[in-house]
């Protein structure tokens, strides 16, 4: 298929990126002048792309829905990121962190962008350094490494439990340089409405200020989206209250091919629901279970009693306690993968242990208390300590703290080739919102790697390659029909949503398709249960386009228009994830199918049927959208049964 | 470094330096004034009061510290209007006595009464030891050596009147209070604190403030009491 | 344990930059002490959407006290009573039932109003454009591990790399200063050997940018530490006048 040629470099797989540097094309210094380049998102990815790019000389325009570009939610990232440094001499190679990323997703990911990755994860370490990122540090004055999400080698990076933040402070200073220097100019409170297509290629993009409500058109010569996942279809999840998938639904819906879009990860521990107020998750690092036991009670009345208020979980005594990950999975135990320990969580509950609403497992710390002392725990998670005692008002050096999953990260997105860019020649995707590296699964501390390898180091180059032959393509007028029509789709678009005056606030119906994502396209999956989605899905289209009330107009800031023009995106995403959920009859990373499971109830791969990855096409408003496979192709790994136990 | 006094980081040096110079005088002046009160006689007191005021170095040093009112008087001035401009649009509500000291807020109000304390202290003393004279200041011999009696001027003062001696006492708190918050301030704005020095100089600065405080205070109320 | 409370709230409500503003009234009730006050905010709004009125516009993301998003000066206090925490992580816990709370909007010249709630912190990039960065580019750099950097100063400057950019510090100022955020800055890169290097002139060009965007002194009341939801210590603030200090006198 013409549409989606991965465009793998030839050679053994360590070289296939060395091969490519030394024959892509180039753009020289006076030519970069000439050549706008536009990026959407200033997180990790988009805020590396635009300062590396600007840095070259091109001329960069960057967009953000925020007030600043150092709000994207990279920023709440906590954990660390990981590198193949091998500082702590403990056996990590490049070979080694690309194999584990590939086993963690499953082997749902692209060998040739995967080993990639891992290849310039360890210039991303020197570059943060260089930046003046205050990584942890032994008292030798070396970077001090940490073990995280299961990996057997110590390879993360951290800076606290702050490391998304200071990440992306870092990419954002170096953006702010680029700004300070004119080579980019930021577009703060502005947000892709539209992206305009000429002759086949990308060339612009509309925008709407969100102070003024002002429909803008700008020219780029290429435009690159880095404008992160589209976990909110769930409603509730980790990510930001403004974290959405528009950019990567309008993308969609002028020809880009979404990639996966099934594959959504579910993050183990996060703080449990806590009634329908509630606004948003809080995630709890992944670190905790390093030294966290996870629990339920073993007797359904001891449940039963801790959710009636009638026991503490203090009161049960060990004997009668279910450490239930280190039951099914002696080998791993606490630190099993995020979807493995999600899914455990889930089943424990299903069954009717869980505590709290039901909907919650203990993360117990009092067996690491007595063993290190409560000031090693204090001096490691002292931070998220804190935060849980301010959010739930319990203290967790006491009673143990309650988790549970909720969504997090979105593996699937646009579909890119090996140069980032998705089909639309000049349209390129970067960082969670594209689909590339985690297969079915990320592992922790992989998202800031990618994030700034696709920024820092991936995109500067390949970006090129499609420009140096644009360098004869002068400077589009935004006067051109292309651009004209976009404008008035898009204003037709918001009259429309404004015109409805129905009775239903916008987040009243984002809560019913949240619950309806959740109940069947979260962590378990059957064929009855997305059919249902699929059904219900569509009444809540029906719904929002006839009884949505959106008070105010399209002039001026108008939060509740903003976030009806996102939900009538993230109802096409759901639609869409539900209906690639049903295609891939088997389990595989976060993607797990009910009917599709092993006799001890863990996820089975059907390699011989779904070794590829799905890429849909947008066929308009009234078709169903077509699906077109890229066959994944494991040239220098075997794909076999990860195996936690 | 041509428009450094103009910078807000400048100004605030400016304040600093001048603060710390008058800091200087404060601790002199009470120094000799303590005098007033160890030696009923005043002699010790007069030899005091004629040592600074014959002193060539003191002479020197008279219009520099004059100088140095001025300055913290006028800049004062100068970083309250910039500051109040930086809020045109105030809170409704406030409520920051659980973030600050009253002090520390309050720097101006308290600078703007001790102004007022000052140039009333002058009037009472500086004006009349140096220009206008007064029939108390009539020389006496102390050791051999003819001086004015700046005692008995001071003395008559606190002795006679209830109300000077409780408006010097009200002076010496103001001041009390104005160095309680700028000692250790000025001090930061040198760039002298770190983590550590920052508390050791907010434990110096209230030590200091509270002697300086004490100390003028005491002198009317000893004058009141006893005589 | 939840329980529900009833509260009145005195918003203050402006339709545009230049319109002039006002504070509006409005009881909620039934408001579970376990919601955040965000959500107590959400639930106003669902109150007003479905009175088919305007929303109140309020700045928020995260919701987990790290992107700097939130603001919300409440009952007098920049992010609400509770010590080292964004509005965000503010509980209905810390409000008595029958309560009525005033929330107001940063109040500085250099962060005008944008609507309701939401004011325009751009004047925070601009400072750090300035000259908050160490200036390298992409790639070329040495080994991460090749210049080692003694674990306390590493550690003091992550202490000022917490910040998260607010502005609770501004608002908590009664001088409208900004020497809390440009201090927590300055301080991080000049106790790492990468940023020394251009310290003198990121201290000039950074204060001189905040004197222009008519943020107020410092008058070291310290107001803004105690206020910081990251209690970043003012301790810098005296470095930040350290190195000022010494690049201007080298001149």
């Amino acid at each position: 298929m013409s549409i989606l040629n991965s465009k793998t470099p030839e050679g053994p797989l360590a070289q296939k990126w060395t091969n490519y540097k030394d024959h892509q094309k180039l753009v020289n210094p006076s030519n970069k002048r000439k050549l706008d380049v536009i990026i959407v998102g200033t997180g990790l990815a988009g805020a590396s792309a635009a300062a590396s790019l600007g840095e070259m000389g091109f001329n960069v325009k960057n967009f953000t829905i925020q007030d600043s570009p150092r709000r994207a939610h990279s920023i709440a990232a906590q954990g660390g990121i990981n590198a193949a440094k091998n500082y702590p001499n403990d056996g990590d190679s490049v070979y080694r962190l690309f194999y584990d990323t590939i086993k963690g997703g499953d082997y749902r990911a692209r060998e040739a962008n995967v080993y990639r990755l891992a290849e310039v994860s360890n210039e991303i370490i020197d570059q943060c350094v260089a930046q003046g990122v205050p990584f942890a540090r032994e008292y030798g004055g070396l970077l001090d490494n940490r073990s995280f999400g299961g990996a057997q080698v110590s390879r993360t990076f951290y800076a606290r439990g702050q490391t998304g933040q200071q990440l992306l402070l870092g990419a954002y200073q170096a953006l702010m340089r680029q700004v300070n220097k004119g080579t980019v100019q930021m577009y703060t409170r502005n947000e892709l409405v539209e992206i305009v297509i000429v002759d086949g290629k990308a060339r612009g993009i509309i925008t709407r200020d969100l102070v003024t409500g002002k429909l803008e058109r700008h020219f780029g010569h290429a435009v690159v989206l880095a404008t992160g996942g589209y976990g909110n279809t769930f409603f509730l999840s980790t990510n930001a209250m403004g974290s959405n998938g528009s950019a990567a639904l309008k993308a969609f819906h002028k020809g880009a091919i979404f990639a996966n879009p099934c594959m959504a990860q579910i993050h183990p521990t996060c703080i449990p629901v806590h009634g329908e107020f509630q606004s948003k998750l809080t995630l709890m690092s992944e670190s905790l279970r390093n030294d966290g036991r996870i629990w339920v009670p073993a007797k359904k009345e001891d449940a039963e009693a801790i959710r009636a208020g009638k026991l503490k979980p203090t009161e049960i005594a060990e004997e009668d306690r279910d450490y239930y990950l280190e039951r099914r999975y002696p080998a791993f135990g606490n630190l099993v993968p995020r979807d493995v320990a999600s899914r455990a969580a889930k089943e424990r509950c299903d069954a009717g242990f869980g505590v709290g609403t039901g909907l919650a497992v203990y993360l117990d710390f009092k067996s690491a208390i007595d063993r290190l002392g409560k000031d090693v725990i204090e001096a490691r998670y002292g931070n998220l300590f804190q935060m849980y005692e301010k959010i739930v008002d319990d203290n967790p050096y006491e009673t143990p703290m309650m988790i549970y999953p909720a969504i997090h990260y979105t593996m699937g997105g646009i579909w890119v080739d090996y140069e980032l860019q998705t089909n639309i020649p000049g349209l390129f995707a970067a960082g969670e919102a594209n689909f590339s590296d985690h297969g079915a699964n990320r592992l922790g501390a992989s998202a800031l790697m990618q994030g700034l390898a696709d920024g820092y180091f991936v995109l500067p180059y390949t970006i090129q390659n499609y420009l140096a032959d644009d360098i004869r393509t002068p400077r589009m007028t935004t006067e051109e029909k292309e651009f004209v029509e976009a404008e008035k789709a898009v204003k037709e678009r918001f009259e429309k949503l404004l015109s409805i005056k129905g009775n239903r606030s916008v987040d009243s119906i984002h809560k019913e398709l949240g619950l309806v994502m959740w109940d069947f396209v979260g962590m378990g999956r059957n064929a009855e249960g997305l059919k249902k989605a699929i059904t219900r899905i569509a009444e809540i289209k029906k719904e929002f386009w006839t009884n949505v009330r959106i008070p105010g107009s399209k002039e001026g800031m108008n939060i509740e228009l903003e976030k009806a023009s996102r939900l009538a995106d993230f109802i096409e995403i759901g639609a869409l994830m539900a209906r690639d959920a049903l295609n891939r009859e088997e389990s595989c990373g976060g993607h797990f199918r009910e009917e599709y499971q092993t006799p001890e109830g863990e996820a089975l791969r059907q390699d011989d049927k779904f070794a590829y990855v799905s890429c849909w096409e947008y066929k308009g408003e009234d078709a169903e959208p077509i699906m077109h496979k890229e066959d994944l192709v494991y040239e220098f790994v075997e794909m076999l049964q990860r195996n936690y136990k | 470094m041509s428009n450094f006094l103009t910078t807000s980081i400048g100004r605030k040096f400016l304040m600093s330096i001048t603060g710390l110079f008058l800091m200087m005088f404060i601790i002199v002046h009470l120094g000799i004034n303590m005098l007033l009160i160890f030696d009923d006689s005043g002699d010790l007191f007069n030899q005091g009061a004629h040592f600074m005021a014959t002193n060539p170095a003191i002479k020197i040093m008279e219009p520099v510290l004059a100088l140095g009112f001025l300055v913290h008087i006028i800049w004062s001035l100068v970083v309250t209007i910039q500051n109040m401009k930086a809020r045109p649009i105030g809170y409704k509500q406030l409520n920051n006595s659980k973030s600050s000291t009253w002090a520390s807020r309050n720097m101006f109000i308290l600078g703007s009464l001790i102004f007022v304390f000052l140039v009333m202290h002058i009037i009472q003393f500086f004006w009349k030891i140096k220009i206008t004279g007064d029939p108390l200041l009539a020389h006496v011999m102390v050791g051999g050596e003819e001086m004015e009696n700046t005692y008995a001027l001071v003395a008559g003062l606190f002795k006679e009147s209830l109300i000077y001696s409780l408006i010097y006492v009200v002076g010496g708190v103001l001041l009390g209070l104005h160095l309680a918050h700028g000692f250790w301030s000025a001090f930061q704005t040198i760039g002298f604190a770190n983590t550590i020095w920052l508390k050791r100089l907010q434990f110096v600065g209230t030590i200091f403030a509270i002697i300086i405080a004490i100390g003028f205070s005491v002198i009317p109320l000893y004058f009141q009491i006893k005589f | 344990m939840e329980k529900t409370i009833n509260l009145t709230l005195k918003v203050w409500r402006q339709n545009g930059p230049k319109e002039k503003g006002r504070f509006e009234t409005y009881q909620v009730s039934n408001i579970s002490t376990d919601s955040s006050f965000l959500e107590m905010m959400d639930i106003l709004n669902e109150q007003l959407v479905n009175e088919n009125k305007e929303p109140i516009a309020f700045d928020h993301d995260c919701r987990e006290g790290i992107c700097g998003m939130c603001s919300l000066y409440i009952n007098g206090r920049p992010h609400g009573p509770d010590q080292e925490i964004t509005t965000c992580q503010l509980h209905m816990r810390k409000f008595k039932d029958g309560e009525t709370i005033t929330i107001e909007p940063w109040r500085a010249a250099a962060f005008p109003v944008i609507k309701d709630l939401i004011v325009d912190r751009t004047a925070f990039d601009k400072i750090i454009s300035a000259g908050g960065y160490v200036s390298v580019n992409t790639g070329g750099v040495p080994d991460a591990n090749a210049i080692p950097i003694a674990r306390p100063a590493a550690e003091e400057a992550m202490d000022a790399a917490a910040c998260i950019g607010c502005g609770a510090c501004v608002a908590a100022c009664k001088n409208s200063s900004a020497m809390l955020f440009v201090s927590a800055k300055v301080s991080q890169l000049a106790l790492l050997p990468q940023g020394k290097i251009e310290a003198k002139r990121r201290a000039k060009a950074m204060i001189s940018t905040m004197d222009e965007l008519g943020f107020g002194g410092c008058t070291n009341t310290g107001a803004c530490e105690v206020e910081c939801p990251k209690s970043i210590s003012i301790s810098h603030i005296s470095r930040l006048n350290r190195e000022y200090l010494k690049a201007r006198f080298s001149e």
